[in-house]
């Protein structure tokens, strides 16, 4: 058996597959937190209930209306991002003009708050998904076996990912948010909508997250807590990468989720504060992000 | 509603604060169908601020602006710009995460009779083939150049240019004198802030002299250098 640093290549490729999994979920999410946080200057703390919205709005979908797994990936996004898109336009848009404090507490009640409801309703523990029949299985490779949904995760994440790299670097649109983050009030003088720039920007970022829940569903179990547990290390993620770059952002995710899978063959025990050991490091070597421009 | 004599931009008792300073003291001015208008006066005297309490840009203010005879006050920052009206600020706002055809094409085209892009190249050859370029890696002159020709792309025919020779070589301040003579002949109407008194002669029709925030004096062009001694007093020179 061929080994690496005395583990077994299998048990190695593996954790990579498994921290490619988790990475395709924190390039999701980070990547709407930072164009968030750099279009709105909101720290977004509301993005993991986002999440766990997509989660249950696939799962409560299915499971009431019978509406299966390929629906539910495309309408769990939409329907999280109009909840979104409505709560910015009602609440969080009174909070731009004061201290950013105050939208990220708003963002943080708000997240406990969904979280409150759907434990309320639906208790705390996770909810099953079945797997959708097309993207169950798997493949065998001789040396190991690579199932096929999460093949799937890490291939639609990736071009998820790509198509929102491409929405704001190369389209009309993604010139009106750059030049927005910039300078807002010189894009309205040019004579385009601003407020409805902002709106459109955090359903979207939203909607993200609410696919990344609607992806997560049949992989791990739909529960409230399902965001909290994940948007500590997205932020760190966000941290690590810097704001300055989209690209930037997504690479910083895969790349940590797979140093994090590596972490659990070489030394499991750290495992779980990997992101957190890199996010200090990185702050100590280059406060701005890996990919950060000054700010 | 065909042109009347009424002037296409007309202030009156404009009033503006920023935050509780109060900036402007009444500016009273109007600009005519295709003439050039200077606000002259020295540093801090409210110029800028007057072209942003026309934008919109600056929110707190009180008075009458009326652009072909309609009230913009009441208007959303964002619906300006829709009437037609072109502004390029006094720090040009080129913005450094798009390239000069990003920049160039930025402002969405609010009214027809805009300049193509091979227009605009024709007059500001600098800019040609840079398209890639990072905006703000454009040297000073051609980065306003660029925020003279995204108005100009915009279809914008009134256009209001806040001191677009400062800090700029004499040889560049001569080319966009002569860019500015060819707007005029293209019938444009230009509110212009300008310390450079021997810039705003070669184009203007008039200038208004600001002082502390309101209009102090009016000087026609044909009669600046009459009133030389008397502008000069009021600029500090």
């Amino acid at each position: 058996m061929t080994e690496f640093f005395g583990v077994p290549v299998v048990v190695l490729l593996g954790q990579v597959l498994l921290g490619l999994i988790n990475g395709s979920f924190y390039a999701l999410l980070s990547l709407g937190l930072a164009i968030i946080f750099g279009m709105l200057n909101v720290i977004n703390f509301s993005h993991g209930a986002f999440y766990m919205l997509g989660g249950f709005v696939t799962w409560i979908i299915f499971s009431h209306l019978g509406i299966g797994y390929w629906p539910g990936l495309l309408i769990a996004p939409i329907v999280v991002g109009l909840i979104g898109a409505l709560s910015e336009r009602l609440l969080l848009r009174h909070l731009y003009g004061v201290d950013p404090l105050y939208s990220l507490l708003f963002t943080f009640g708000a997240a406990m708050m969904l979280e409150g409801l759907f434990r309320y309703i639906f208790g705390s523990a996770g909810k099953p998904y079945p797997m959708p029949s097309a993207l169950s299985g798997g493949y065998n490779l001789g040396f190991m076996f690579l199932p096929v949904y999460r093949v799937w995760v890490i291939a639609i994440a990736l071009v998820v990912c790509f198509g929102t790299w491409f929405a704001i670097e190369r389209t009309r649109l993604g010139a009106y948010l750059r030049a927005g983050t910039e300078n807002p009030v010189l894009v309205q003088a040019f004579g385009i909508n601003v407020p409805a720039l902002l709106t459109l920007t955090y359903g979207f970022c939203v909607g993200l997250a609410g696919f990344a829940g609607a992806l997560a569903a049949p992989i791990y179990q739909v529960g409230p807590s399902m965001g909290a547990n994940l948007i500590i290390i997205v932020f760190a993620v966000v941290v690590i990468g810097g704001m300055g770059s989209i690209a930037g952002t997504i690479v910083t995710g895969l790349a940590l989720g797979i140093v994090e899978g590596l972490t659990k063959v070489f030394f499991p025990t750290a495992s779980a504060i990997t992101v957190f050991i890199m996010m200090i490091l990185v702050l100590m070597i280059r406060p701005n992000g890996l990919f950060g421009r000054e700010r | 509603m065909p042109a009347t004599d009424k002037p296409r931009l007309q202030v009156d008792n404009l009033q503006a604060w920023y935050d509780e300073s109060h900036v402007l003291h009444g500016m009273t001015l109007n600009v005519g169908d295709g003439e050039i208008v200077t606000l002259i006066g020295r540093n801090g005297a409210g110029k800028t601020t007057t072209m942003r309490a026309i934008m919109g840009v600056l929110r707190k203010r009180q008075g009458t602006i009326r652009y072909k005879d309609q009230d913009i006050v009441a208007l959303a920052p964002h619906k300006v710009p829709r009437l037609g009206i072109g502004y390029v600020p006094e720090e040009r706002g080129i913005f450094a995460s798009l390239n000069v055809i990003e920049n160039l094409t930025l402002p969405p085209v609010t009214q027809p009779g805009g300049m193509s892009l091979n227009e605009i190249f024709a007059l500001f050859p600098n800019l040609q083939g840079r398209n890639r370029t990072i905006g703000t890696r454009l040297s000073g002159g051609e980065q306003q150049m660029l925020a003279i020709a995204r108005v100009l792309r915009s279809g914008a025919d009134f256009i209001l240019l806040d001191e677009p020779t400062e800090g700029l070589a004499p040889v560049i301040v001569d080319q966009i004198a002569v860019s500015l003579q060819i707007l005029k002949q293209r019938g444009l109407t230009i509110l212009l802030v300008e310390q450079n008194l021997q810039f705003a002669s070669a184009i203007a029709d008039r200038h208004y002299v600001v002082e502390q925030g309101e209009v102090v004096d009016e000087v026609q062009n044909h009669a600046l250098a009459a009133n030389m001694g008397k502008l000069n007093a009021y600029l500090g020179v």
